[in-house]
This record gives structure tokens, C-alpha cells and sequence, in this order.
């Protein structure tokens, strides 16, 4: 056990500069990396799954270098994976470590559930109210119906 | 309410929509007055619905306002694939006022946003048709000279009636009780049922009609439609079931007025008609004076 935390440590604080997502649940973090447009970043990135957990028995995590992300880039990650946790390192040193929050609102990035909402026939970007932050439901500010979690698709 | 939209009937207060009915029955009093001789209001009827549009129209030209639009999207720039928005944006330059009826849910709220001038919603897809839920108020209000503490009755279709829904949301601001009949597939859906819950009212549910008759006020009927059965033989079990008969009005309150937000098919028999509890036609004529109130106020002439 003792070897294995070292090694994991070394591997973090290898960053210089950058963020790291930890905690997210193994099975989102391809969707985290795609949906924040990591799949054509040019700075080093770093990424786990199924690694050990004491708090989840698997989780995911993704180390970007010399990236810092911002509010909505924070609510994406939030809404795919609520157990995010942040940790912003500069200099080899963690600044923050802060849980994600789940937004009031989400914009542009989930698509509307109904497919006769007037946001799947029209060029209009998506826009929700978060109406239950724990099983994150979404109801659409356009045609009022509620997409849940299961039926997330992201844009 | 100048200048404001009204997409959803959350969209107004309980004091506004009151204050909206005080003014449709001044109208009602005196419904030719020429107050609109300057406005021009468009209808943009992306599909059809004639009795809407008439309503609307016979609205307008009663004030003595110019209408302009279309009655559906085949007759428009629509078919010739233009975005919802350029057709807003520019009818809003044409005209004081859109109303505006479409096929896709939230097309209404959109419009709103992208418009120079206030939306109408006149019916978007399955989600709302407010105008029909203030006619609705209105004629509950004049058949029971008061809104609160009523019983009322929704029959038929409530699972996917969307005037059900709205007239169910706003009612739920006058401390009514709720007795929904319905067969077990069409039962009014938990989100708004959470409306009536917030407010700790009472509501009922029934699959047999004759239950409610002897002590509702207004027995507010819909129509089932065949569509909505994945089962053909469940709809033939109870297509019957929800028909509202003259014969079986004998017992019932003498206040009691029978509501249908029409096109009627067979739900309610031609013999109930002639009944004095019979006000579905006079409920049609109440949307001209609602329509002109809230064209009044949200043009800001009254």
C-alpha cells in the first residue's frame, strides 16, 4: 500500500502546472474529456480509469497541463460528473481543491430530451434549469419538459 | 403587462390574469370599441387551428385593428426552409403584436426572446395555450361569481391535455378542490400534481364519471383520443366510459355548469346542448372578450 500512494503522489505532483480532475466515476471519464474538448488539446494530458478509490472503490481521473478552467467548463464537468473534485496546481503546488457545484442553470451543452422541442429543429442553443441538483434533473427553458441524467446527450 | 410576452400562463402573476378578466368584462359590455384603429397585429398560425384564429382575428377586428399572417406554415416563407427567427423578426417589423401558433414545443418562448415586439402564445405543440386557460377562468369566474374554493371536475384525457394542465396550475392559486376522472392510462401526470400538493390542496381521482356529477360546479370535459391508446382494444373499452349524457345530469348541483375547451366529437351528447348546465359555447364567445383584454393590456391601451 505504501509504495503504491507514493507512486500516485509522484504522478500528481509530476504536474508543474495545471488542473486535475480526481474522483470522476470511471465510466464518465471519456465523456469528461470529450465534452471539455480534450480530445483535440495540444498540452500534455494525463488520464486514469478504474484506479483504486478509498471514498469509491474505481474512479477516473485527468490531469491537464497548463490549463485552468473556466466557470462553464467547470458546469460541464459538474452536470457528467457531480463528484468531481478540482485541484489546481501552480509550481508544483496544489493552490485549490474544491468540489464541483452543480450549476443553476445549463446552457448549450446538453441537447432537450423531446424531440419536438423547437431546440432540435432550429439553430438555438440549449438552455436548462436545474430543478433537482441531486438526481440532476433539467427542465428545458423552451418547451418545459424534464430531461434526467440517463438521458443526457451532450453537444 | 405592457409590452410583455405571455408564453406560459406562469408567465403572470394571479393579480395580473384577475386583472386581465376584469378587463375582458368590460369588454364583454361593450366588445366594439374602436381602440385598436392604429395597431396592426400579425397571426402566425404555423399550422392550422381555425377556431383559434378566428377568435383572435374576430378579437381584432371588433377594436378595429388591421390583422395580417398566415394560416399555416405552407402558405409562408416557412417552406422555403426560413428559420423560425427571420420569420419572427421580421413579421415583428410588420406589426404591433404577434400571435403566433406552432407545431414545435417552445417555439413561443423563442420567438418572445428574438421578437421587437410582445408574443402571444397561441398553443406550441403539447406545452401551452394560455389564452385558453384565461377563457377558461373567466367563464368559471362568471358561471360561479368567484374562483376559490370551488370543486371542480376534469374528465378524459389528462395525461396529455394541456389545457387540462394549465387550467389545473393556475387554478391551484384559488384553494379549489380537484376530482379528476379519467381512465387509469390518462391519469394527470405527478409534475402536475407536485402544483396542486405545494399548495396542500385536495384532489381526488376517479374512473367513473357518475361519481362526481352530484357535488362538483363545473364538470370541465375533454375528448379522448384514439391516438393515444398503444392498445386499440383498451380505447374501445373506454371510449364510452367518459361520454357525459343529458340523462345523467338529474342530480346535480344547481349551479353546475358543463365546460369543453371544443372541438367536441362525441364525448358530450348533442342532448346535453339545450341544458341550462350546458356552457361550452358561451365559453367559446368569453376567448373574444379574454383575447381583447389582453391585447388591450399588453398593448397598453387599457
Amino acid at each position: 500500500m505504501e509504495s503504491k500512494k507514493t507512486r500516485k503522489e509522484l504522478i500528481v505532483s509530476a504536474l508543474e502546472n495545471g488542473t486535475v480532475i480526481d474522483h470522476i466515476p470511471s465510466k464518465n471519464v471519456f465523456q469528461v474529456i470529450k465534452i471539455l474538448g480534450l480530445d483535440s488539446f495540444d498540452n500534455q494530458i494525463l488520464f486514469g480509469t478504474n484506479l483504486d478509490s478509498r471514498r469509491y472503490g474505481k474512479k477516473g481521473i485527468i490531469k491537464v497541463k497548463n490549463k485552468f478552467f473556466e466557470k462553464e467548463e467547470i458546469n460541464k464537468i459538474a452536470i457528467a460528473a457531480p463528484s468531481a473534485t478540482l485541484i489546481v496546481i501552480r509550481d508544483f503546488e496544489i493552490i485549490e481543491k474544491k468540489a464541483v457545484e452543480v450549476p443553476e442553470v445549463v446552457d448549450k451543452f446538453i441537447k432537450c430530451i423531446n424531440p419536438n422541442c423547437v431546440t432540435n429543429h432550429e439553430n438555438i442553443p440549449t438552455r436548462f434549469s436545474v430543478i433537482d441538483k441531486d438526481a440532476i434533473k433539467l427542465q428545458c427553458h423552451y418547451c418545459e419538459k424534464t430531461t434526467s441524467k440517463e438521458n443526457f446527450i451532450f453537444i | 403587462m405592457k409590452n410583455r410576452s405571455l408564453v406560459s400562463i406562469n408567465d403572470y402573476s394571479k393579480e395580473e390574469y384577475l386583472k386581465i378578466l376584469d378587463i375582458a368584462e368590460e369588454f364583454e359590455k361593450n366588445p366594439k370599441q374602436k381602440i385598436l384603429e392604429n395597431y396592426v397585429v400579425a397571426t402566425l398560425f404555423f399550422e392550422p387551428s381555425t377556431r383559434t384564429r378566428l377568435s383572435f382575428e374576430s378579437a381584432v377586428n371588433q377594436l378595429g385593428g388591421k390583422v395580417i399572417g398566415f394560416t399555416d406554415a405552407a402558405s409562408s416563407s416557412v417552406k422555403k426552409g426560413e428559420s423560425l427567427k427571420d420569420t419572427i423578426k421580421t413579421v415583428a417589423n410588420y406589426s404591433d403584436l404577434i400571435v403566433m401558433r406552432h407545431p414545435l414545443e417552445g417555439s413561443a418562448r423563442f420567438a418572445s426572446e428574438v421578437s421587437a415586439v410582445p408574443i402571444i402564445n397561441a398553443g406550441d405543440g403539447a406545452n401551452q395555450h394560455p389564452t385558453q386557460c384565461l377563457l377558461d377562468l373567466y367563464s368559471i369566474r362568471k358561471t360561479q361569481g368567484k374562483l376559490d374554493n370551488l370543486h371542480i371536475a376534469f374528465v378524459g384525457d389528462l395525461k396529455y391535455g394541456r389545457t387540462v394542465h394549465s387550467n389545473v396550475i393556475a387554478l391551484a392559486n384559488f384553494n379549489c378542490t380537484f376530482h379528476f376522472v379519467s381512465p387509469y392510462e390518462l391519469k394527470l401526470p405527478s409534475a402536475v400534481k407536485r402544483h396542486i400538493k405545494e399548495k396542500n390542496l385536495e384532489y381526488h381521482q376517479y374512473t367513473d364519471l357518475n361519481e362526481v356529477i352530484p357535488f362538483v360546479d363545473i364538470l370541465y370535459m375533454t375528448r379522448i383520443q384514439r391516438e393515444r391508446f398503444s392498445d386499440p382494444v383498451e380505447y374501445e373499452r373506454v371510449k364510452n366510459a367518459y361520454i357525459l349524457n343529458g340523462n345523467m345530469l338529474g342530480n346535480c348541483k344547481p349551479n353546475m355548469k358543463v365546460l369543453h375547451p371544443l372541438p367536441r366529437v362525441n364525448e358530450i351528447n348533442e342532448n346535453v346542448d339545450d341544458m341550462k348546465e350546458a356552457y361550452y359555447f358561451q365559453q367559446a364567445r368569453n376567448g373574444v372578450y379574454v383575447r381583447q383584454a389582453l391585447m388591450a393590456s399588453i398593448l397598453g391601451i387599457k
